[in-house]
């Protein structure tokens, strides 16, 4: 008799404390768990590119990005050259975001007077809860390069798909913390023309990068293109002769609709082919550009989400 | 054997009064808006705010996913949750409280009954003591219940940059609209 009543008691106490607010709350959270709902991981990276190359990030649907980028010349030329800061090229662009997985976007460079054209596709991306969720974002990438500079010998028959060049990306990032992303970038630059019989058409590359974000609105970012020995054709080299791998350091400074970013790197292109297979300068020698990104968004298509 | 019985015998009333007693909803509506003269507008909408009430006691609790609300701007979405509610490190805010004037609301009976709500806030980590009113508008079993309020950010240690200032106010308005069903 007295087992059954404790029992009884003990129910009852149970049937009451249903009631308590906790007890609500954890309806609630039982609830939710049921539902077991997706969540995305948002803001690997502040801005779409980390430093000269693609970030993770896209814009979002209907958003137009306005990017404007310059490097100056190499720090080591001294006083005279005001370290630098008397050249500059510059690449303007223009980023659009034809729905939330795909973005767009064009630009025309100084430096061998290039325009582009890229686009940037979000395979995968990083989630917890929910089915497929995945521990890694990846992001398909692809850039044509159009360098319009007179041609170095007009009397022989030149061919106008010779300016041309082509980048394809994947990037592959995780944000391990709301401090520290990384991503890794295989790269593949395909020229149509060579400049030298022995240069290569097709050259291959890894990238690597992440960021450290020191404070809500700053980050320090470190970028780097490792040319892969890889070599299609016999005979050819694997990388442009004299070229070395570009590094790139700096920072992010986000400032509502604007981020800044400032940077030091041995790259004077802006484009995937320049900066990755073009890159001159020795950073340990002081071969380095600063340079900055700066990035304005505006919402232009209306609305994503209709407010009542 | 007879005592068992007659624990179920007794719980079966509890178990009822509880189901007849409990509302929910998993799709209310919490909006906020911040009075700045900005060009911007600053507010957001979060249509997925889960909440329940205990019509017998009067308990009332919310749970409010950050990173369910929605702004025009997907930008400012994103500072939201990065910068100003911290989302991934506070993804919740929930309230916990009672509706003090219980006596005054016939849940049976169809009508706009004002409340007043008394409990505790917590968001970005930080949990205050709070009172609101609002209204129960009953219909048909149905419970819609409304109410606006203001927070200030500072009460929450949501800090404003000062170079956008001028752009958020301290003073956030707030309007919830929820409608409750009988939890099956």
């Amino acid at each position: 008799m007295k087992k059954p009543f404790l029992f009884l008691v003990l129910l009852s106490a149970v049937s009451f404390r249903l009631c308590a607010q906790d007890d609500l709350m954890k309806m609630l959270e039982e609830e939710s768990r049921k539902e077991n709902k997706k969540d995305y991981a948002t803001a690997t990276f502040k801005t779409t590119r980390l430093i000269n190359g693609q970030s993770i990030e896209n814009v979002a649907k209907g958003v137009l990005d306005i990017k404007i980028s310059h490097r100056f010349g190499m720090i080591n030329r001294g006083t005279y050259e005001l370290f630098g800061l008397d050249q500059a090229t510059m690449r303007m662009g223009l980023d659009y975001g034809i729905s939330d997985r795909l973005m767009v976007g064009i630009g025309r460079s100084t430096y061998q007077k290039q325009y582009d054209a890229f686009y940037k596709f979000k395979i995968l991306r990083q989630s917890t809860g929910g089915r497929w969720s995945s521990p890694i974002s990846i992001s398909a990438a692809s850039s044509v390069m159009l360098q319009t500079l007179k041609w170095e010998d007009p009397k022989r028959q030149n061919y106008y798909t010779s300016r041309i060049s082509y980048a394809h990306q994947l990037i592959i990032a995780r944000k391990f913390s709301e401090e520290v992303s990384f991503q890794l970038m295989p790269s593949y630059v395909h020229y149509n023309l060579a400049k030298a019989a022995t240069d290569p058409n097709d050259i291959f590359a890894l990238g690597g990068g992440g960021r450290i974000k020191l404070s809500k609105r700053l980050s320090f970012n470190v970028e780097y293109y490792y040319i892969l020995p890889i070599s299609l054709v016999a005979g050819e080299g694997y990388r442009i002769p004299g070229t070395k791998n570009s590094l790139a350091v700096g920072f992010d400074i986000e400032t509502g609709g604007h981020v800044f970013q400032l940077h030091f790197t041995n790259s004077t292109g802006m484009t995937e082919k320049t900066f990755i297979t073009e890159t001159t300068g020795d950073f340990f020698k002081g071969d380095i550009h600063f340079g900055f990104n700066l990035s304005r968004v505006f919402t232009i298509k209306n609305k994503r989400f209709k407010r009542q | 054997m007879k005592s068992l019985i007659v624990c179920v015998l007794f719980l079966i009333p509890a178990a009822f009064a509880d189901a007849q007693n409990i509302y929910m909803t998993k799709n209310g509506k919490v909006s906020f808006y911040s009075r700045a003269r900005s060009p911007e507008k600053v507010e957001a909408d979060n249509n997925e705010v889960s909440s329940v009430v205990n019509t017998q006691t009067g308990d009332l609790v919310f749970a409010i996913l950050l990173k369910s609300f929605h702004f025009e701007s997907a930008l400012m979405e994103e500072h939201f949750n990065e910068n100003y509610v911290e989302s991934n490190k506070f993804p919740k805010s929930t309230f916990k409280g009672k509706v003090v004037n219980l006596s005054a609301i016939n849940f049976s009976k169809d009508g706009a009954y004002p409340v007043t709500v008394e409990g505790e806030l917590t968001l970005h980590g930080v949990t205050k003591k709070v009172s609101y009113t609002g209204s129960f508008i009953i219909k048909a079993g149905k419970i819609n219940a409304t109410s606006k309020f203001t927070i200030k950010l500072k009460d929450y240690n949501v800090s404003i940059p000062s170079l956008v200032a001028d752009k958020i106010s301290e003073d956030i308005d707030v309007t919830v609209d929820c409608k409750y069903e009988l939890k099956s």
